[in-house]
């Protein structure tokens, strides 16, 4: 089972956080303080697997984590989950954001945390990884923001003008903080064969 | 009306959206809290508003104050209203801000059950997906228990979208109501074992090589889970992993925690008895490199849970071990020095053979007590010196200079030590002075004992004024001790003896779990009350009588102490006399002789006083030397052993030993001490329980269950069902008070659910407090749903498990067959009855002298009997090659012209149906209830969709006239049939058969009233006799009343009378007799055409069978 996502810049605010077990709203942002302060200690070129924070179930939980540029995504999962499924489904996520929100950066996950969740939703139910297969995510995203527009209509369209005139202030701000390089490194087991 | 919706989102588009909420913050950096709280009271004001879009829009902004550590569950019942918009935009917004901040404690959540529902049988199958994912975060106990039959039935679904998270979500329903795990597990195996393309095989069995490479790959990833592998591996195949032993070691240098964790972890299960010593020479050596308290307090534990995992069963010589702790005492701000003693006591009281070098290496300890006493945080190692000082005092006896250890242990710094930590120190100071002056017993001259008494006397009164009681009262004591003692020695008085008296008696370890093993003596009840349980009636104006009455208990207490104290006296003495007979018990030795056996031990060097490292506390003969002694009697032992071989070869005695050249087994390491390490006390007749290791907090234990045991009808999931609210008769509690016997019965299980079903009662009148107050928002909801609307009264119900025993209480004994979700089992359950009905008329005769008695049973108690097979009032409306329909029809107490029919309808085909549409041809006399507005020809919607093999029931309300006659009606079901191919639309006739039994309502009666009636004159009489009636008397009562709906009134013999009313209040009255297979009715009632045709009716029931 996955107990949380979580998703933080380098200066630890957070960017989208779900968790799957009930803390109350103090708690959580301890349990991200507490995330962050694990995990933004580590080197580069060290593992991307730990033992979780007191907060969140200690050693019984472990934290798998990537970090991109000027985000971390940790993924707090118990014993049952597989590293290496859980790492390969955090490259899947950020790839989907890419395709989602074309060249993603912070900014988008700042301003449209509730499309990151949707597409999120794509993947993890309830704490159970649903759907690993990146089309078939992007599939189903898009079917509902089609949905989305229909049901919007022509009732939708003045609300959008406004929200295109409001957005042109956007590029303004700095929209360099890419997210990187985001090839897989997914790592490469001839010897398994 | 199109321009109305353009000016309300003119409106709209400037309020202020997510983006807005975000830049707004993201530009207020200064006074961000500030300005968020303007944002919070704009939001309130939006969600005043009655447009949903600008809700949903205040709702998504909380949602992102939510993950910013705002509380929002203040606008839980907004959340409500948005998730139950009509359109996905909003309902999505809903779903996701609810699954963000819903918990088990959110009291709205009970609101959201039939707007889930309604979502999750949704047409648009992006509603269903994104009702299942909001529950999926936020389900609770009710919700799983109502919602769990909606979620079976959509593992069915045609989209594999839903079905894969339908599939998913079980899995946290059975968490929730693990109840439901029985039920669904046949269909949550077949969909299991459908061709799943999502999820690929893990590889198991990797060769352990091959993860040789994968560790010492530069990929720190890999090496990560290299060892992880290892350590699943080691389970199974211990000896290929412990090969890998100095890999493992490597890792422990790594730079990486993580991985440094996971070595440690492996390390743990790769010990043997050959290689302990060895590998925590090596994780000793890295506690001295380690970098940073926590890896080094990491390390420490680890070796001690390496030492003493399984009852320290890879140790061979504990003085290698109490040397390994005394070095890790060296350890600088370590947290762990309360393991350390424990680790220190556990095994000096246990392992009786290393008491007097312990207590030889503790008194070292106390004697540079300076070294640990630097710091004296708590759990600091300072910890160890309680165990030193308790483990000197305790087995005084060993120690070589006892004056020297008691000196120690009274100097004037032992006062900066902790409080409990001094209270040892003072208590075993006695205890050495009783030693001492044991030691010094007999000598002429007494000085030396009287020396130690003046020490005592003069150190102790520091420990007087000290701050902490429990050290202040014990020296106190103590030294008033001495004082005495002293005055005896001056008389020249013996007074040793008295003294170690004191200290008598020998400590053993009493397991863990030895209080919960005690047998519960016979006879005794641990739940009965010992005095009357307090009534819960009791107002507040009674309380002042509450003060005599505990008086009242005082004394009667008292009393029985007197008593008891005699019988604890002789209990004591049984004990002592059962104890000194049990090989088993423990008793005090005289263990003052060392059990030194194993040679080499004498040589070791006891004081080696190594200055040049200052840390280690002089003195100490370090691990190493162990180690190495320990090789050299290995050596030493195999080489005797293979000398003892050849010798036996040699001799060529008929069993001849294979020669060992290979590695050496484990059971050829001898122990270097004979050591007993003394297993901890159970009481006796103690019980073997399994359940001992069981975390009850373990979420998964609820389903630890078994799944092959045949389903009981009590498991069967509830069912939406619509059945009118029946009010709570005087009979229901009657009969819920009358039938202890078949509570007994009944598991614990169903015990437990009782409990539950009170607890809901409770929940539900909340709810129902809770939707008055919202009521507009649930007329809101109904609106949208016509279907619904007939049935409003019942949508509360479906909150509730139908089990029958809740809607009729004749039923709640007899085991109802309800929906038959599966063909098969239901024939089978058929057949099984067939030979239950043919055992028991083999066992009729005999049976029927048992019934024989004056025992009179109130409304069908018919608890000694026979189990009833099992019945149902469902019968066959219409069937084709798609669908097929039963049906049963029952009256509402609260409308005296309403029935209402049940339909379970159940899906045969392969296909989906949907749109079914349910019509019948009114008559002048019974009509079909229809929503307002609609035609009197219009067909009902059935509010669901049957996905193939799936059952689900739906109620229809007719309203009638004259009740006096049965009555058919036409009527006609049309559904679309769609397969992957194509879809047809197909129709079913049928007709409904209203009987005049499903006129009658079960009412109870008492037998005065019941008589009084008889009496009144008013009924009109009629009989019936039925021939060849072939079962138990109480088989044939209980027909009557579970198929026309009558309670037995009395019975007495083979007679009994029985009541009915209907629903416009006629009453019926029935005398049922039978003798010789031959059963008479007579029957009374105000209503001589209603009568007849219930009496026909009865005799076709019977005639059926």
């Amino acid at each position: 089972m996955i107990k949380a996502i979580l998703i933080f810049n380098n200066h630890g605010k957070p960017r989208l956080s779900k968790f799957y077990e009930h803390y109350t709203e103090d708690t959580e942002q301890q349990i991200i303080r507490e995330t962050f302060h694990l995990v933004s200690k580590r080197d580069e070129n060290v593992c991307n697997f730990l033992e979780g924070g007191l907060l969140i179930g200690g050693s019984e939980n472990k934290l798998i984590y990537r970090h991109y540029a000027t985000l971390y995504f940790v993924f707090c999962v118990d014993s049952s989950e597989s590293e290496l499924g859980i790492l390969d489904l955090i490259q899947v996520f950020v790839e989907t954001l890419d395709k989602c929100f074309e060249n993603v950066c912070e900014l988008d996950l700042i301003f449209h945390m509730d499309k990151v969740h949707n597409i999120l939703a794509e993947m993890v139910m309830g704490g159970m990884v649903l759907e690993t297969n990146m089309s078939e995510i992007i599939t189903q995203a898009e079917a509902h923001n089609k949905m989305e527009k229909s049901e919007a209509g022509i009732a939708g369209a003045p609300a959008r003008a406004v929200s295109a005139v409001k957005n042109m202030n956007l590029p303004e701000m700095p929209k360099n903080i890419n997210i990187g390089d985001i090839s897989i490194k997914v790592p490469n087991l001839p010897s398994f064969k | 009306m199109a321009l109305k919706i353009v000016k309300g989102s003119i409106d709209r588009m400037f309020d202020k959206n997510l983006q807005d909420l975000v830049r707004g913050i993201r530009n207020h950096k200064e006074d961000e809290a500030k300005y968020i709280s303007t944002c919070i009271d704009e939001i309130k004001q939006e969600l005043k508003q009655d447009n949903i879009a600008v809700k949903a829009n205040a709702v998504c902004k909380l949602t992102y104050l939510q993950m910013l550590g705002y509380d929002v569950s203040w606008a839980a019942f907004n959340i409500v209203e948005v998730m139950s918009s009509s359109k996905f935009t909003y309902k999505r917004i809903g779903y996701l801000a609810a699954s963000q901040c819903f918990h088990e404690g959110t009291d709205v959540i009970m609101l959201t059950t039939n707007q889930i529902r309604k979502d999750l049988s949704s047409p648009h199958q992006y509603d269903t997906g994104v009702a299942l994912t909001g529950l999926s975060c936020f389900v609770t106990p009710d919700l799983a228990r109502d919602l769990a039959n909606d979620i079976m039935t959509l593992m069915s679904h045609t989209k594999p979208y839903i079905r894969k998270k339908a599939v998913l979500i079980m899995y946290k329903v059975f968490l929730k109501y693990p109840e439901s795990l029985r039920p669904a597990f046949p269909r949550l195996k077949e969909k299991l074992e459908d061709p799943d393309p999502g999820t690929d095989a893990e590889p198991h069995l990797l060769c352990v090589q091959k993860l040789r490479i994968l560790i010492e790959d530069s990929d720190q990833n890999l090496k990560y889970l290299g060892l992880l592998a290892m350590s699943k591996i080691l389970k199974t195949h211990p000896k290929s992993v412990q090969s890998h032993k100095d890999l493992i070691l490597q890792c422990l240098d790594d730079k990486d925690e993580s991985i440094r964790l996971r070595a440690l972890d492996l390390l743990y299960g790769m010990v043997s008895k050959k290689n302990l010593m060895e590998i925590v020479k090596k994780l000793m050596l890295h506690v001295d490199k380690a970098e940073g308290t926590t890896y080094r307090d990491e390390l420490l534990t680890k070796i001690i849970d390496i030492c003493s995992q399984s009852n320290y069963q890879y140790i061979t010589n504990f003085e290698w071990y109490i040397s390994i702790l005394v070095e890790l005492t060296r350890l600088e701000g370590t947290r762990h020095g309360h393991l350390i003693a424990s680790q220190m006591l556990d095994v000096a009281i246990r392992v009786k053979a290393i008491r007097g070098f312990a207590v030889a290496q503790m008194a070292t300890l106390l004697d540079n007590a300076h070294l640990l006493t630097g710091n004296t945080q708590r759990n600091g190692i300072c910890e160890v010196l309680y165990a030193a000082a308790w483990i000197c005092g305790e087995f005084s006896e060993h120690l070589e200079d006892p004056m020297q250890t008691l000196e120690a242990m009274l100097r004037p710094k032992v006062a900066t030590l902790p409080g409990h930590i001094q209270a040892v120190y003072v208590q075993n100071a006695a205890k050495l002075f009783a030693t001492v002056l044991r030691k010094h017993e007999g000598e002429t001259d007494s000085q030396a004992a009287q020396e130690t008494s003046q020490l005592l006397i003069d150190r102790l009164p520091l420990f007087v004024q000290s701050a902490n009681l429990e050290v202040q009262e014990r020296a106190s004591c103590i030294l008033q001790l001495v004082k005495y003692i002293q005055k005896l020695q001056q008389k020249n008085v013996e007074v040793a003896e008295e003294v170690t008296a004191l200290f008598a008696g020998e400590l053993n370890p009493v397991a863990p779990k030895a209080q919960k093993k005690v047998p519960i003596p016979e006879g005794l009840d641990l739940d009965a009350w010992i005095n009357e349980p307090p009534s819960e009636s009791e107002s507040e104006d009674e309380k002042p009588k509450a003060v005599f009455t505990k008086e009242e208990h005082k004394h009667s207490r008292s009393r029985h102490t007197e008593v008891d104290e005699k019988e604890l006296a002789r209990r004591r003495e049984v004990r002592k006399q059962e104890q000194a007979n049990n090989p088993f018990y423990i008793k005090a030795s005289p263990s003052s002789q060392k059990v030194y056996d194993a040679p080499g031990v004498e040589h070791i060097p006891v004081v080696q006083i190594d200055l040049s490292v200052p840390l280690k506390v002089p003195g100490m003969p370090t691990s190493d030397q162990y180690l190495k002694l320990e090789e050299e009697r290995q050596q030493k032992e195999k080489a005797e052993r293979k000398k003892k071989e050849k010798k036996k070869k040699r001799e060529k005695r008929g069993k001849e030993r294979k020669a060992d050249s290979g590695p050496e087994s484990e059971e050829d390491i001898r122990p270097a001490h004979q050591v007993d390490i003394v297993t901890e006390e159970m009481p006796e007749n103690a019980l073997p329980s399994d359940d001992d290791d069981k975390d009850p907090n373990d979420p998964h234990k609820a389903l630890d269950i078994d799944l092959d045991k045949p389903l009981a009808d009590s498991e069967k999931l509830p069912v939406r069902t619509h059945r009118p609210e029946v009010l709570k008769s005087p009979a229901e509690d009657r009969v819920n008070e009358s039938i202890p016997q078949e509570t007994k019965k009944r598991s614990g299980k169903e015990k437990k659910e009782k409990k539950k079903g009170k607890e809901k009662d409770r929940k539900r009148s909340k709810e129902e407090k809770k939707k008055k107050k919202h009521k507009e928002v649930e007329e809101e909801l109904l609106e949208s749903q016509p279907e619904e609307a007939i049935q409003s009264e019942e949508t509360k119900e479906a909150t509730a498990p139908p089990t029958s025993a809740e809607i009729k209480p004749t039923v709640c004994w007899f085991p109802v067959q309800k929906s038959s979700k599966h063909k098969k089992k239901k024939q089978k359950k058929e057949k099984e009855e067939k030979e239950k009905k043919k055992k028991k008329r083999h066992h009729h005769h005999h049976h029927h002298s048992d019934a024989g008695g004056e025992d009179s049973v109130q409304n069908g108690t018919v608890e000694e009997e026979e189990p009833l097979p099992p019945m149902s009032n469902y019968s066959l409306l219409a069937e084709n090659s798609y669908i097929k329909m039963v049906y049963d029809i029952q009256g509402n107490h609260q409308d005296e012209s309403k029935v209402v029919v049940s339909v379970i309808f159940e899906n045969k085909s392969d296909s989906f149906l949907k749109s079914m549409e349910f019509n019948v041809l009114d008559s002048l006399n019974s009509k079909l209830q229809r929503p307002e507005g609609a035609g009197p020809h219009d067909s009902l919607t059935v509010p669901f969709q049957l996905p193939p093999g799936v059952s689900n029931e739906a109620r229809f309300v007719f309203s009638v006239q004259s009740i006096v006659m049965p009555q058919k009606l036409k009527g006609t079901l049309t559904f679309i049939v769609k397969s992957d191919e194509s879809s047809t639309h197909e129709k079913l006739d049928f007709k409904l058969h209203f009987t005049c039994t499903s006129y009658l309502i079960t009412t109870p009666c008492y037998s005065d009233a019941y008589a009084k009636l008889l009496e009144s004159g008013d009924l009109k009489g009629s009989s019936l006799r039925l021939e060849g009636i072939n079962m138990p008397f109480h088989h044939l009562l209980a027909r009557i009343c579970f198929h026309h709906h009558f309670s037995v009134v009395e019975r007495i013999d083979s007679c009994a009378s029985m009541y009915s009313r209907s629903i416009q209040g006629h009453h019926v009255c029935l005398l049922v007799k039978t003798s010789d297979q031959t059963v008479s009715i007579d029957a009374k009632c105000d209503e001589p055409s209603l009568l007849g045709n219930v009496l026909d009716e009865i005799k076709q029931t019977f005639s059926k069978c």
